[in-house]
């Protein structure tokens, strides 16, 4: 059965500016404008942020869980690439 | 008739509107075509039930009867209530309910905007929040209008039906009486036929970019201000005011 659902986007919202968008989620929605009302509508119905991204989620490509082992284990055993040898100031709370 | 008076009957229309079509946009919940625009729909209501409440508990305060907003929504008939024709048309299709929104969110847009400006703070205040959620509405029903009219052969049809039964009821919107005679004097409310300028510079375009034809009757239906309304308001105030009628002084 051939499916009849507009195409997915994958939503990311901005809590306060200067901030990451964060992944909060999918919409469907035939095109960028109405997959932008419909991630308002769905995603910030109590405040949670100023700020909308959506993408076709046929736009991101993602790694496989085949390729954890090569891609991620390697950095497990190399802690001089962690900045753990200084404090970090109070109040520099997104570096 | 007295500036407390004209401001009680200027407040009714304007809650009594956002009541009734905030109760139409309900009836979708949970019968959306898809998720997402069920949950628009409800989101637009519930901006609607909010304006509502805030403008009716200001009329009833302005009467000075002691009667509070969920008196004057669910303990009057159909003959006190003053919402325009527009806004108690039935839900039919989703074209007959985008189209009907959208015709009437280029009101309240204008209207609102003009409002922002009143001499009456409380008023001044309302418009003010109340805007913001008019211009998501009116940005919603105009994407729908354009993809809904500009579609399929189907529902370009029935964008069109829907267009031919609604567009006697914008009329009325326009009309003014003794009552925005004395406001407007007061600076409280807007000329309408300001409003009405600016509500056929907008929607014409959006019409005709949206390929569909303005009816060419010149009829228009009114009968809102004296509380003559149409046959779907008494069946609708049934439905909407059974519970809090059901339960006299329930709270929640």
């Amino acid at each position: 059965m051939t499916d009849t659902q507009w195409p997915v986007w994958e939503v990311f919202v901005q809590a306060n500016p200067g901030i990451p968008h964060k992944h909060v989620g999918n919409v469907h929605a035939a095109d960028a404008e109405m997959a932008i009302q419909n991630a308002r509508d769905v995603y910030t119905r109590r405040s949670e942020g100023i700020s909308i991204w959506v993408v076709p989620a046929n736009a991101i490509s993602a790694s496989s869980p085949e390729d954890q082992g090569a891609f991620f284990e390697p950095s497990n055993d190399k802690p001089y690439r962690h900045p753990t040898f200084y404090k970090i100031p109070e109040g520099v709370k997104y570096l | 008739m007295t500036i407390q008076e004209a401001k009680f009957q200027y407040l009714l229309r304007l809650g009594d509107s956002s009541l009734i079509i905030g109760h139409r946009l309900s009836e979708w919940c949970g019968s959306g075509p898809i998720l997402e625009e069920d949950i628009a729909l409800i989101n637009i209501a519930l901006d609607f039930v909010g304006n509502a409440t805030a403008i009716l508990g200001y009329a009833a305060t302005v009467e000075g009867n002691g009667r509070t907003e969920d008196d004057l929504a669910f303990l009057r008939g159909e003959r006190e209530f003053r919402n325009l024709l527009i806004t108690e048309q039935p839900n039919g299709d989703y074209a007959a309910t985008i189209t009907r929104q959208f015709l009437y969110d280029v009101y309240t847009y204008y209207l609102y905007e003009a409002l922002k400006s009143s001499k009456d703070e409380t008023i001044a205040a309302l418009a003010e929040k109340s805007h913001k959620e008019i211009t998501y509405h009116l940005r919603h029903t105009t994407e729908w209008m354009y993809r809904l009219g500009d579609g399929t052969a189907e529902s370009h049809e029935r964008m069109q039906n829907a267009m031919n039964d609604l567009w006697m009821f914008t009329g009325e919107m326009f009309d003014m009486d003794e009552v925005d005679a004395l406001l407007i004097k007061e600076g409280i409310a807007p000329d309408l036929n300001a409003i009405k300028e600016k509500w056929e510079a907008h929607v014409k375009p959006v019409i005709a970019e949206a390929t569909l034809q303005i009816p060419s009757y010149n009829f228009k239906q009114k009968g809102s201000r004296e509380g003559k309304h149409s046959e779907h308001l008494g069946f609708l105030l049934a439905e909407m005011q059974s519970v809090h009628r059901s339960f006299p002084g329930a709270k929640w």
